[in-house]
Parts: structure tokens; C-alpha cells; sequence
């Protein structure tokens, strides 16, 4: 539930909205819809990621009659931080049928942030397969990042201070869609 | 959780998390080519093997590999343990050589909780001990993977009813199941003759009977036991052909089992005494899965023991 000091970014029609231009800006770089197009696939990454691949994928069918393979790619293995935070539960991965090699991957996820969740994610593709390509796909970037990572498809650019932090709800996992800053909340996960 | 000596320890919801991570291992390393996964780099995981083993042992090197650790196995044979070296010896010397968890099989019942007396230090500091079967009393990981099979082949596991058959007396595994079956919400028995069976088993959460064709027939799943014959000094049954016709698993009693009822056996297992050949098998006999599932529920262990700081999990 939200609190009176959130600020909301992205109303639930918004949220509907971005999500549409991601897939039309996937479907218009990568040419899925042409021909030759490479395979595309979509990995998300849990536990919102995954969501908002299923949703994107959706769009892409809705505007470009194509189904993408869709998937999921829990991260928490490969998380630079284990040692130093309480044990996390594990969340599931699923790589679809016919794999990622030689496939444009396009990894998914709610907030970019520090870049550390995204260069797990490309730590873990590196044991599942060898991709043509890995792009990136979020629905927020909130800047302050830590490594040399960038993202191909953006949803929101956020400036954000590190005391504040950003909600993503999604009607799937929290019963309705919207992005929100909350002052202080230490972090989203 | 810094040890994992026995189920007994186990509440629901961390034997329920070590089974849902277990799961979660098959799945990260389905289909892959590499089985690989960083977790463990630069621990030293070192196993202490003072009874034969196949299953577990390997399975354990199998699952500390899978996640980057370094796997050291120790057995009683070829070691200083043939020279007179004390088990407590033995331990303060594997961890002064940097064992980060140390895992355990010996003959004594308690061998376990005392190795990970001896070897604790100040703080929380000292190796991670897991029980791989200390003399009759406890086997937990073997209980752990025998859930994951039933649940992974039956859909759940509270309120099946799991029956178990054979050398109730001298078996780990069977105290193990019967604690943590219990524990998970299903509902246990016994078949075994009145003399292999424990002396205060009547306190035990179980239904305790001595008639496996009566059993069979409304049992979700079967767990066969071996006759512990390298834990017997005395005579237990007239002869083994006639335990075997009494409480082996026979093809005409797997026959008159419901076609979804599961089989499963921890091994290694005598064909033709506790259970037939053809039985073992079977498409109902899960002793394969039984052995895939080991390996990551062991990782599952490992994983829950040595990574994370402090103790509470986020989900």
C-alpha cells in the first residue's frame, strides 16, 4: 500500500502505456518482424522483471503477431553482495525451449540502479549459453550507477537521491500498476 | 542455521525452505551445458567418511563442485585414522587446515553433534558440520531428499501416507524420515518384524504394524529399507528368504499397489532380498530421482550454511 509522503511517478495507464513503447522500440531495433529476424528472446528478471517480460512479450504479439520465447533468470547465485547481506531465498529460472545461443537475449528488469543486478544477470548467461547479443530492457532508471552499464530500452528516466526509493507495483505481484518515490525505505530488495 | 546435525532440528518452514531451494538448483542448471555456479568459490568443504559410501559421498562432492567449492573427502581407510588418530584430532586438524564445513558419516550415534562441539570457536566462527549419518541415529540430508521425491511425485506432502519397511532398529534413515514426515505434515508407518523394531517406538509419531500386505494397499508411498547386517550382532529373523518373503517388496505386491503410489529405496539396495529386481525397476521406483534430488538438496544445504551474513532470509 502506498504512504502519504510517496510521490507517484507513473499512474497505472502510464505504467500500461511505457510498457507499449518498450515493445514497439524492441520490435523496431531488433526487426523481430522481419524475415531473417534473429531469434528474440525475453528473460526476466524475478520477481518483477519476470512480469513485465510476460507483459511486453504480450505487446509484441498484440503489435507485431510475433510470440517471443519468454523466460526467467534468478540472479541470486551469482549476487556480488551474498557474503555480506542475510541469506535470500532462491527464486526460479527458466530458460525457454531451444536456449539462448546465438539468440538476441533481452533481459528485463523493474529499476536499473547501482548496475550490480544486471552484471549478475550477464555472469549467470555466461554459464546458460552463448548469446549473439544481450540487450536491456527497465522499466525505471534511477541513475547512481556503479559499473559501466547502460540500458537499451528505457521506461522512465528517474533522477533520484540514495535515500529515496522507488516503488514498482505491478497488478500481477501487488494488485495494481504504478511507479512511486518514497522518501526513505533503504532498499527495494 | 550454522549446522545441520539432525531433521529432528528442523522446523517446517526451513525443512520446507531447504526442499524449495533444492528445487530451485534443478532449475538454474537445467539444460546447461556448463553445471557450474559461483556461489561457494573459495570455500573449502571437507568430508569426513568413516563407513563406506557411494550415494552420499559423491553426491556431497558432486553438489560442493556444482557450486565452485573445493571439495576435499577424507575416508577413515587411507588416512591417519588407521594409525589411532582420535576423531577429535582428526576434526581440529582438518579445520586448523581450513575446512570452511565439515561433513560427517561415522559408526557412533552423537558423533556429529560432538564434532561440531569440538570444532566450534568463538563468536560463529568454527566450520559448518552436516550429519551424513552417524551410527543409528540420524541421516538428515537422506530425509530431505526422500521429501523432495515424495513431494516432487505425489504433489504434496501433508496428509500422505508414507509407509516404511524394514530394519527400523538399526536405521538413520528411518528415525530422519520419521521425524521430518512428521514434522512436514504427512502421516507415517511402520511395517517391520517385532524385532527390528526399536524399544519405545510406541512414543514415536508413527502407526507401528507388523503386516506389509495389510499396509500396502492404502499407502501413498513405500520407503524399502536394507537390513543393516554390518549393525547387527545377533539373529533378527530366521533366515533372509523368509524376511524377504514377509517384507520385500515383491513384484506381486508392487502389482497390488495403486499405480500412483511411490517406491523409493535410499540404497544401496540387495536386489532380491528387501526388494525384486523387476521392482526396483519400475517406472513407480524413484530411487534414480531419489538421486538426483540429493545432489540438490545437498547444494541446498551448502548454500543455506555457508552463505549470508546473520540469520533471518529475505524473500
Amino acid at each position: 500500500m502506498g504512504d502519504s509522503t510517496d510521490r507517484e511517478l507513473l499512474s497505472a495507464a502510464d505504467v500500461g502505456r511505457t510498457i507499449s513503447r518498450i515493445a514497439h522500440q524492441i520490435i523496431e531495433k531488433t526487426a523481430l518482424d522481419a524475415p531473417d529476424a534473429p531469434r528474440v528472446v525475453l528473460l526476466g528478471i524475478p520477481t518483477r522483471g519476470v512480469t513485465l517480460a510476460a507483459r511486453i512479450a504480450e505487446k509484441v504479439k498484440e503489435f507485431a503477431d510475433v510470440e517471443l520465447p519468454t523466460g526467467a533468470l534468478d540472479i541470486t547465485l551469482y549476487r556480488d553482495d551474498l557474503n555480506f547481506k542475510p541469506p535470500r531465498a532462491l527464486a526460479s529460472t527458466s530458460i525457454p525451449e531451444g536456449g539462448i545461443d546465438d539468440a538476441t537475449v533481452i533481459l528485463v528488469d523493474d529499476v536499473l540502479y547501482s548496475g550490480r543486478s544486471v552484471r549478475s544477470a550477464l555472469d549467470a548467461l555466461r554459464d546458460v549459453g552463448r548469446p549473439r547479443m544481450v540487450q536491456l530492457a527497465v522499466l525505471v532508471d534511477r541513475g547512481h550507477r556503479e559499473l559501466p552499464i547502460r540500458a537499451d530500452y528505457v521506461g522512465k528516466n528517474v533522477p533520484t537521491s540514495r535515500s529515496e526509493n522507488v516503488k514498482v507495483r505491478l497488478l500481477e505481484t501487488d494488485g495494481t500498476d504504478s511507479v512511486a518515490i518514497a522518501p526513505y525505505g533503504g532498499p527495494t530488495r | 542455521m550454522k549446522h545441520l546435525l539432525a531433521a529432528s532440528d528442523l522446523s517446517r518452514d526451513a525443512a520446507t525452505a531447504i526442499l524449495d531451494d533444492a528445487d530451485k538448483f534443478r532449475e538454474a542448471l537445467l539444460g546447461r551445458d556448463v553445471k557450474k555456479l559461483p556461489t561457494l568459490r573459495g570455500r573449502t568443504v571437507i568430508t569426513m567418511f568413516y563407513e563406506n559410501s557411494t550415494r552420499t559421498r559423491v553426491s556431497f562432492e558432486v553438489a560442493g563442485k556444482w557450486m565452485s567449492a573445493d571439495v576435499i573427502n577424507v575416508s577413515a581407510s587411507g588416512s591417519s585414522v588407521a594409525k589411532g588418530e582420535s576423531l577429535r584430532d582428526t576434526a581440529l586438524t582438518l579445520r586448523a587446515a581450513g575446512a570452511d564445513a565439515l561433513i560427517i558419516r561415522h559408526p557412533a550415534s552423537g558423533a556429529a553433534q560432538q564434532l561440531a562441539a569440538w570444532t566450534r570457536e568463538d563468536g560463529h566462527g568454527g566450520p559448518s558440520v552436516i550429519n551424513a549419518g552417524d551410527g543409528t541415529h540420524e541421516h538428515p540430508t537422506q530425509a530431505l531428499l526422500d521429501a523432495l521425491t515424495i513431494r516432487q511425485r505425489l504433489g504434496g506432502l501433508e496428509g500422505r501416507r508414507v509407509v516404511i519397511v524394514g530394519d527400523i532398529l538399526h536405521s538413520r534413515v528411518a528415525r530422519s524420515n520419521v521425524s521430518l514426515l512428521s514434522t512436514l505434515g504427512a502421516e507415517v508407518v511402520l511395517v517391520a518384524p517385532p524385532t527390528l523394531l526399536p524399544v519405545g517406538v510406541s512414543e514415536w509419531p508413527v502407526t507401528v504394524s507388523h503386516d506389509l500386505d495389510a499396509e500396502l494397499p492404502a499407502a501413498d508411498a513405500v520407503l524399502m529399507l536394507r537390513v543393516q547386517a554390518e549393525r547387527m550382532n545377533g539373529a533378527f529373523f530366521p533366515s533372509a528368504r523368509e524376511y524377504s518373503v514377509r517384507y520385500g517388496l515383491s513384484e506381486k505386491r508392487l502389482a497390488g499397489l495403486s499405480e500412483d503410489t511411490v517406491v523409493l529405496h535410499p540404497g544401496p539396495m540387495l536386489r532380491g532380498m528387501e526388494i525384486a529386481s523387476s521392482v526396483a525397476d519400475s517406472s513407480q521406483s524413484a530411487v534414480l530421482q531419489q538421486v538426483s534430488n540429493g545432489v540438490h538438496v545437498r547444494m541446498a544445504v551448502l548454500f543455506q550454511l555457508l552463505v549470508g551474513a546473520g540469520r533471518e532470509v529475505i524473500a
